[in-house]
C-alpha cells in the first residue's frame, strides 16, 4: 500500500509542519495491517513529496482468520489503496486530519497546491467513477488503467488504476477525502476493516459529503458492506474447483432484468399474484413451493388461510436460512404449524415430497441445465405426483422488450435456458402426456401482441384414476 | 392355513415350533406363569412385558393407568423389532380379544406370522401365585375374569389371524414344554448355488429344453421319450421364476420336466400368477378361462388323471418367493421389494405373483405396474419374470428375465453368482402378445434417468468401502454436497469417480524450502515401501474423461446417450457440449490407433488427467485473483522502491525499507512468472494439453492396483498415437533405500521446479498399497519453491514468513485424502461390478462431500 502526497506551494517543505512528520527523517507507525512508514523522496524549496508506505504482514493478515476461501495468501491487500491504506492514512497524519497545526496555522488553513499519486488504486467503477467521486471536491483527476498481464494483452485490464490527482484544497480535507473515499472505490471488498472503522470514516466526511452529488452512492457503499460471507463449505468446493469462491453460491443472485416495461405492476408481483390464483382455483389446501428461494412466495401464499401446509423447498441451504429469517420462522410458532422449509434437490426423488395437493415450481425449470430436466420431471411429476403443478418461466421471445438486456442474454445469470412459447407449449404437452396430467397454458403479465407475455404459466391438473 | 396343537394328555416332551421372524403372543390369566415361561425359552431382548414397559413410562410396573401409554411403547418397539426381522414375544395376559387384535395388526403390519402360545392353567394355581408376589393384591376376581376371557378366546384365535397356535394346559405341560424356531418355506438361505435362474417358460418345452443343455444340464427321458428330469454335471440348481404353464404349446411337458427336477433336487421353482390360477382350476374352482389357461386345459386333458392331479398338487405347493445364497438372492415371480424378502404374509405372497399394480391400465388394456425396482435398494440382487421385455435389464440389481419366449421372443437364463446371461429363441410366435414385444422397451424396465432418491445421499451417513473400512459423512457435508451436485454437476450416470484430494509431503525443515522431496521419500520408506515413481505434476486443472469406443456404448452401459463426459472435480462439465465432443473424438481416436479398446477388452474408458493450460478452465479465477494481485504489486512495488531510492539518495537512513521493498519487488516478479507458465492461449482444441495419468477403470475392472508402470506405459500409447494432444509426463523411478536415486531424484525434482514446473508427485510404485496401520497415502506431492508462491503468496519465501508457515497440521489433509481416495476406489469398484447407479453415485457424492470439509485449501 503505498501513495505520496506533494505540493509546489513555496517553501514546498512546510509539507513536514502540516503532515508533523520531519521532511528528513524516516518515520514508522504501527497500524493493525502491519507498519507505516513515512519519508520524503523529495524536499526542496520548490517541491515537496511525502510518501507513505504500508508494509502489510501477509502471514498476520490469514493467520487466525478461518473465514476460508483463498482470498488469502494470495490478496491484492499489500499492495493496494484500499480501507486499510484509508486506515494507516489516519493513524500517520491524524492531527493533520483536523487541520490543526501549531508552526504554521495559517498553512493549515489555506488551499495550496497538492497531487496525490496512489499508483495501484482498486477502483470498482474505473477510471470514471474516480472521476464522479474526487472532480466535484476540486480535484483534477489523471487515471490509468492497469493492464492484468503485460504478457497477456487480451486479458485487458485489471480494476486497479495509476491515478493521480492535482488540485488546491486544504491539506486536511485532501486527507480526509482520501480517507472516506478510498474504501468506497474498493467497493465490497471491504476486508477487515472493523465496525468502529465504518463510523469514523463515515464522520470523516461530515463537512463535504453532504454536498457532494455522489452522496447517495458513498454512503450506500459503506453500508453494503454487511454483505454476507460466501458459505465457507461452497467455497471450498470452489476452490478445488479452479473457479471463484461465489461462483458456486450464486443461489440468491438478482436477476438482469426485473420489470417489464409498461407493465401496470411489477413483473414478480404480477407471478405471484398468478400463481396464487392458480392455486386457489385447484382448490389445493397443502402446497409445495419448490425453489422457494428466500421465500417470496411463501410470503404471498401465508396470506391465503384455505392452505393449511405450506413446504418451501429449495436445494441452497443458505436461501433456506435467508427464507427462515425473513418469514420469521423462528419467533412465530403458529406460523411454524403451517410453514415448513426442507432442502431437498429436484433432481433427486425425495419421498417427502409425495401426497400433496399442489406443487410451484416459479421460475425454477430455466435454472436447472436442460439436460437435466428428465430428472426434475420424473421427480416431481413422475414421483411427488401431487394433484395440481405450477410451472412458471421466462418467455424468451419477450426478452427483446428488455432495454437493458443485450441481445442472447438471459435474464439472471444462472438461467441455463429461456424458452419461447413453443419450446414451453412442447415440453409441458409431452410431460402432461407422459405423466396423466391435463396442462393448460396462462400469460403472466400483459401481452405483447408480437411477442406474447414476459413469463408464461402453465397449470398441470393430474387426471382422475391417473395416482 | 393355522396349525393348530393342543395336547389333552401330557406328553413328556412337547415340542413348539414358532415360525423364524414371528410376533410371539402369550396368553394367560395373570398369575398363569407367562413371565416364567418367557424367561426360560427366549432371551431376555426378546421378551417385551406389559408390566416392564408400565414401569419404563410410571415408574410403577402395577400402575393399570400407564397401561395405554406401557402398551403404546411396547407396540412401537415390537414394530422396531419385527421390521429388523427379530422374534419378538408379547408377555401380557392378551386374554381379551380387543388387545389381541392391535397385535395381529402389528404383525401384518411387518408381514410376519401371529403366533399364540395360551397358557391355560388353573384358577388355584393363579390365585396362588398372585398371593406370593408383592403388589398382586387384585384377588381372585380377577383371574376369574382373566380364565373366562381366556376360555371364550380359545375360540376365535384362529379367525383372528394366528397363524400357529400352541395351547398348553395346566402346569405340567406349561413346563415341559420346548420352543423351536423353525425357518420359513422362503428361507433357503443354506443353498449356495450356483444356479441357473429361469424366466417365463409359458409351456415352451422345446426351448426350455435347449436351454438346459445350453446351460449345461443332461436331461433325462423316459422310455417315451419325454423329457422327466435334468441335471447339471457340477451340480448347478436350476431356478424357475415360475409362469411354467399356459399359452405355450407343451404345458404339460414343460410340468413334468420341471417336477421331475425339483423332485430330484435339481431345480427350484417359485409359484407364478399362471400357476396359482391353474391350480385353482384344476381343483375345481370357478376362474375365468383367460391368457392362454384354455390350452393348458386342452392340453392336460390329453394327460392321464394321475399326472393331472401331480401338476395340481405341484403348482398348489409352489412357494411364493425363494431366499437364496445366504439372503444374497431373492428370486419370485414378479419381483419383491426388500421390506417383504423372506417374509411371509398375504400381500408377500401377491406382490410376488402379481407385482405391485398402480391401478391405471395402459393403451393395451394391461394393467400398468408401479416401478418398484427403480425404488430398490436392497443388497440382495432380485430375479423374477412377469413382465416380458424384449431384453433383460439390470435395474437397480433386480433383473426381470421373462423375454417372452412364448410371444416370439426368447428364453433367458442368469447364471449366478457369474451374471451372465444366457438364452435361446423362440422358435416362433406362439401366442400372440396384447402388445408388441418389440420395439419399445416396457416402461417399467427403462433405465431411468432420475431412479437416484434424496435419501441416496442426504443425511449422515456411513459409507463401506473394500480398502478403508466404515466412512462417515456428516449431513451438512452432505447438505453442501448437495447443492453443487444438483445444480451444477453433469448428470450421475456420467460421474463414475470424482477424484480425491492430495496430501503435500510433510513440511521441510530445509532453509528456504516449505517442501522437499527427502520428507516424500522418508515417509514411503517409513511406511515400509522401497519402491516408488515420482511422476511430474502438471499445473492445469484436473480432469476426468468418461470415453466411450461409439454412440451405442453409453446408452447400453451408462444408460444415457451421448459421446462421453469431461468433467471437473466436482463433477461439473469442463467444456460446451461441441467441445467436449471434439475432445473425446482426438482421445477416441487416440485409444482406436492405439489398440486399447481391444486389448482391454472394454468399450469405455475412464481417465483421471490433467488438462491445461490452466487458464482454459481457471481464466477468471486467475483474471480476478492471481493476475490481479500481480497488476496491483506490479504498479505499486516499483513506485515504492524509486520514492526510496530518492529518499536514500537523499542521504536518510530508511533501515532495510529498501532492501526489502526490492526483495518485495522481486518477489513479486517471480510470482507473477509462476503463473504465467501455465497460461498460454487456446482456440478451440488447438493448444490444449491432455496428461493423463492414471486409467481408473474399463468395462468389468478397476485398475488401482495395476502398477503405475502399466498406466505409463498405456497412457504413453495413447501420447504416441496423439502427441499433439496429450503431454508427456516425466517419471522416475525409485528405491527409497537407494541414497544414490534418492539424490538423483532430488536433483531431478530441483531442476523440475527451478525451470518452472509445478512440483511432482510420488506415488507407491505398485500403486494401491497397504501397512500394517493401512492404506498407504495413494500419492504425495512435493511442490516447487517458485510454484508455491502461487498458493502461499508472493513473500512467502521471507525467512520470518517462511518460518510462521511451517507450521501448518497435515494430519487431518492426510486422512482426508486417504478417506476420499477410498470413497473413489469403491465407486469404481461396484462401477466395474456393474452395480447400480445410487451405489456407485452415493461414493461419488460422499468425496464431494468430504471435499466440503474445512481443511486448509492450501495444502
Amino acid at each position: 500500500m503505498f501513495l505520496t502526497i506533494s505540493t509546489t506551494h513555496r517553501p514546498a517543505t512546510d509539507l513536514g509542519f502540516l503532515l508533523h512528520k520531519h521532511p528528513d527523517r524516516a518515520q514508522s507507525v504501527p497500524v493493525s495491517a502491519g507498519t507505516a512508514h513515512v519519508f520524503y523522496p523529495t524536499a526542496t524549496e520548490t517541491e515537496c513529496t511525502a510518501a507513505l508506505l504500508v508494509e502489510v504482514d501477509p502471514v498476520k493478515l490469514v493467520r487466525g482468520r478461518q473465514e476460508g476461501g483463498l482470498a488469502q495468501y494470495v490478496n491484492d491487500r499489500p499492495y493496494t489503496a484500499g480501507s486499510q491504506l484509508a486506515v494507516a492514512l489516519r493513524a500517520a497524519f491524524t492531527t493533520a486530519m483536523t487541520g490543526r497545526c501549531a508552526e504554521r496555522p495559517e498553512l493549515a488553513a489555506m488551499p495550496i497546491p497538492l497531487s496525490v499519486r496512489v499508483p495501484s488504486l482498486p477502483s470498482s467503477g474505473g477510471a470514471d467513477l474516480v472521476e464522479r467521486l474526487f472532480r466535484p471536491l476540486g480535484w483534477q483527476v489523471d487515471a490509468e488503467p492497469i493492464a492484468l498481464d503485460p504478457h497477456f494483452h487480451d486479458w485487458g485490464e485489471s480494476r486497479y488504476l495509476d491515478v493521480e490527482l492535482r488540485g488546491t484544497l486544504r491539506l486536511a480535507d485532501a486527507l480526509t477525502q482520501l480517507y472516506v473515499l478510498l474504501p468506497v472505490l474498493d467497493g465490497g471488498k471491504h476486508y477487515w476493516v472493523s465496525e468502529d472503522e465504518v463510523d469514523k470514516l463515515l464522520r470523516a466526511g461530515d463537512a463535504w459529503l453532504a454536498g457532494h452529488p455522489e452522496r447517495k452512492l458513498i454512503t450506500r457503499r459503506y453500508l453494503a458492506r454487511s454483505r454476507p460471507l460466501v458459505g465457507a463449505a461452497l467455497s471450498r468446493l470452489a476452490e478445488s474447483d479452479n473457479v471463484e469462491p461465489d461462483a458456486l453460491d450464486d443461489a440468491l443472485a438478482e436477476p438482469v432484468v426485473t420489470e417489464a416495461p409498461d407493465q401496470p405492476e411489477p413483473l414478480a408481483a404480477q407471478r405471484k399474484g398468478s400463481v396464487l390464483a392458480a392455486l386457489r382455483a385447484s382448490g389445493a389446501r397443502r402446497v409445495l413451493d419448490l425453489g422457494c428461494g428466500s421465500g417470496a412466495l411463501l410470503r404471498v401464499l401465508l396470506t391465503e388461510p384455505s392452505f393449511t401446509e405450506i413446504v418451501g423447498v429449495d436445494v441452497s441451504a443458505r436461501a433456506l436460512e435467508v427464507a427462515a429469517r425473513n418469514l420469521r420462522l423462528d419467533k412465530d410458532d403458529r406460523l411454524r404449524s403451517r410453514v415448513s422449509l426442507r432442502q431437498s434437490a429436484l433432481t433427486y426423488v425425495d419421498p417427502a415430497l409425495a401426497g400433496y395437493d399442489a406443487a410451484v415450481l416459479m421460475e425454477v425449470i430455466e435454472h436447472i441445465d436442460e439436460s437435466r430436466l428428465d430428472a426434475l420431471e420424473h421427480a416431481v411429476f413422475g414421483a411427488a405426483k401431487p394433484g395440481t403443478i405450477i410451472v412458471t418461466t421466462p418467455n424468451a421471445e419477450y426478452n427483446v422488450r428488455f432495454e437493458s438486456l443485450p441481445a442472447g442474454r438471459f435474464r439472471h445469470p444462472d438461467h441455463r435456458f429461456e424458452w419461447d412459447r413453443a419450446r414451453f407449449g412442447e415440453w409441458t404437452r409431452r410431460i402432461a402426456e407422459a405423466h396423466g396430467y391435463d396442462v393448460r397454458l396462462l400469460p403472466v403479465g400483459d401481452v405483447d401482441p408480437e411477442v406474447g407475455p414476459p413469463t408464461q404459466l402453465a397449470v398441470f391438473t393430474r387426471k382422475e384414476g391417473a395416482a | 392355513m393355522t396349525e393348530r396343537t393342543a395336547r389333552g394328555s401330557a406328553p413328556s416332551r412337547s415340542v413348539l415350533g414358532i415360525p423364524d421372524m414371528a410376533l410371539v403372543v402369550l396368553i394367560g390369566a395373570s398369575g398363569s406363569g407367562k413371565s416364567t415361561f418367557a424367561r426360560r425359552h427366549f432371551a431376555p431382548t426378546q421378551v417385551l412385558s406389559s408390566d416392564f414397559f408400565r414401569g419404563l413410562v410410571s415408574d410403577d410396573e402395577n400402575d393399570q393407568s400407564a397401561s395405554a401409554a406401557a402398551f403404546d411403547a411396547l407396540r412401537y418397539v415390537a414394530g422396531k423389532r419385527l421390521a429388523a426381522g427379530k422374534v419378538t414375544v408379547i408377555d401380557a395376559t392378551n386374554v381379551r380379544r380387543g388387545d389381541r387384535a392391535s397385535l395381529v395388526k402389528l404383525a401384518k403390519e411387518h408381514d410376519v406370522l401371529p403366533t399364540a402360545i395360551v397358557l391355560d392353567v388353573p384358577e388355584s394355581v393363579c390365585v396362588r401365585r398372585n398371593e406370593t408376589r408383592p403388589n398382586r393384591d387384585f384377588g381372585a376376581h380377577v383371574v376369574r375374569r382373566h380364565r373366562g376371557e381366556l376360555r371364550r378366546s380359545l375360540k376365535t384365535l384362529q379367525r383372528e389371524g394366528f397363524r400357529r397356535i400352541h395351547v398348553l394346559r395346566g402346569e405340567q405341560e406349561v413346563d415341559d414344554a420346548e420352543i423351536v424356531v423353525e425357518p420359513l418355506h422362503n428361507d433357503r438361505r443354506e443353498l449356495t448355488g450356483p444356479f441357473d435362474v429361469i424366466g417365463d417358460v409359458h409351456g415352451c418345452r422345446t426351448e426350455l429344453e435347449e436351454l438346459l443343455v445350453k446351460l449345461g444340464y443332461e436331461l433325462a427321458r423316459d422310455d417315451a421319450g419325454r423329457a422327466i428330469g435334468a441335471s447339471h454335471p457340477e451340480g448347478r440348481t436350476a431356478v424357475f421364476v415360475g409362469d411354467l404353464v399356459d399359452r405355450g404349446p407343451d404345458t404339460p411337458g414343460v410340468l413334468r420336466l420341471v417336477m421331475g427336477m425339483v423332485a430330484a433336487g435339481t431345480a427350484l421353482c417359485v409359484c407364478g400368477n399362471h400357476e396359482q390360477k391353474l391350480a385353482r382350476a384344476l381343483s375345481g374352482h370357478k376362474v375365468r378361462v383367460s391368457h392362454g389357461l384354455a390350452e393348458s386345459l386342452v392340453q392336460l386333458a390329453e394327460e392321464d388323471d394321475e399326472f393331472t392331479k401331480r401338476a395340481a398338487t405341484f403348482c398348489d405347493e409352489l412357494i411364493a418367493h425363494y431366499v437364496l445364497d445366504g439372503g444374497k438372492l431373492v428370486v419370485s415371480h414378479a419381483g419383491l421389494p426388500e421390506r417383504y424378502h423372506g417374509r411371509a404374509s398375504g400381500r408377500v405372497r401377491s406382490f410376488a405373483l402379481y407385482g405391485d399394480t398402480t391401478g391405471e391400465t395402459d393403451e393395451y388394456g394391461l394393467p400398468v405396474r408401479y416401478p418398484w425396482a427403480n425404488d430398490y435398494r436392497g443388497r440382495a440382487m432380485v430375479l423374477y419374470g412377469h413382465t416380458p421385455v424384449p431384453e433383460a435389464q439390470w435395474v437397480n440389481n433386480t433383473l426381470c428375465l421373462d423375454t417372452g419366449c412364448t410371444f416370439g421372443g426368447k428364453l433367458t437364463a442368469l447364471r449366478y453368482p457369474e451374471r451372465a446371461l444366457v438364452d435361446v429363441a423362440a422358435h416362433r410366435v406362439y401366442y400372440e402378445p396384447v402388445k408388441p414385444l418389440q420395439p419399445q422397451p416396457d416402461r417399467d424396465t427403462r433405465r431411468d434417468p432420475a431412479t437416484l432418491a434424496l435419501t441416496d445421499v442426504t443425511g449422515k451417513r456411513v459409507l463401506q468401502t473394500a480398502s478403508h473400512g466404515r466412512i462417515g459423512v456428516s449431513a451438512e457435508q452432505s447438505a453442501t454436497a448437495l447443492e453443487v451436485m444438483s445444480r451444477f454437476a453433469l448428470d450421475p450416470r456420467w460421474l463414475a469417480y470424482l477424484p480425491p484430494t492430495m496430501a503435500p509431503s510433510a513440511t521441510s525443515g530445509r532453509e528456504g524450502y516449505l517442501e522437499h522431496p527427502d520428507e516424500a521419500f522418508a515417509e514411503f520408506r517409513t511406511a515400509g515401501v522401497a519402491r516408488v515413481v515420482c511422476q511430474e505434476k502438471h499445473m492445469g486443472s484436473r480432469a476426468v474423461l468418461l470415453v466411450c469406443r461409439d454412440a451405442s456404448v453409453a446408452p447400453a452401459r451408462f444408460g444415457i446417450e451421448g459421446p462421453g463426459a469431461v468433467y471437473t472435480r466436482t463433477g461439473r462439465g469442463f467444456f460446451d457440449d461441441d467441445r467436449t465432443a471434439s475432445l473425446l473424438d482426438r482421445v477416441r481416436a487416440a485409444t482406436e490407433k492405439s489398440g486399447l479398446w481391444d486389448e482391454l477388452d472394454t468399450g469405455w474408458l475412464l481417465l483421471d488427467a490433467e488438462l491445461m493450460p490452466w487458464n482454459l478452465k481457471a481464466g477468471a479465477l486467475i483474471a480476478n485473483q492471481y493476475a490481479a494481485v500481480g497488476a496491483a504489486g506490479g504498479a505499486m512495488l516499483p513506485a515504492a522502491v524509486s520514492a526510496l531510492d530518492d529518499v536514500v539518495a537523499r542521504g536518510i537512513d530508511v533501515g532495510d525499507l529498501l532492501a526489502r521493498t526490492r526483495s518485495r519487488a522481486d518477489a513479486l516478479e517471480r510470482y507473477r512468472d509462476a503463473y504465467r507458465r501455465y497460461c498460454w492461449q487456446t482456440e478451440a482444441l488447438s493448444g490444449v494439453r491432455l496428461a493423463p495419468f492414471q486409467v481408473l477403470a474399463a468395462e468389468g475392472a478397476a485398475f488401482h492396483e495395476r502398477p503405475h508402470s502399466w498406466h505409463l506405459d498405456l497412457l504413453g500409447r495413447l501420447r504416441e498415437a496423439d502427441p499433439d494432444l496429450f503431454a508427456a509426463t516425466a517419471t522416475r523411478d525409485v528405491d527409497t533405500t537407494d541414497p544414490d536415486q534418492v539424490a538423483e531424484a532430488v536433483g531431478w525434482w530441483e531442476r523440475l521446479t527451478e525451470s518452472g514446473g509445478e512440483g511432482m508427485v510420488v506415488k507407491p510404485a505398485a500403486n494401491l498399497t497397504r501397512a500394517k496401520r493401512g492404506l498407504v497415502q495413494p500419492g504425495v506431492k512435493v511442490r516447487g519453491r517458485e510454484y508455491l508462491r502461487i498458493i502461499y503468496g508472493p513473500d512467502y519465501t521471507m525467512p520470518e514468513n517462511l518460518e510462521r508457515l511451517r507450521s501448518r497440521g497435515l494430519g487431518r489433509k492426510r486422512a482426508l485424502a486417504l478417506r476420499e481416495y477410498a470413497l473413489g476406489l469403491e465407486a469404481l469398484e461396484r462401477l466395474a461390478r456393474g452395480e447400480p447407479l445410487w451405489r456407485v453415485h452415493e461414493c461419488v457424492f460422499a468425496v464431494l462431500a468430504l471435499e466440503s470439509d474445512p481443511v486448509d485449501p492450501r495444502l
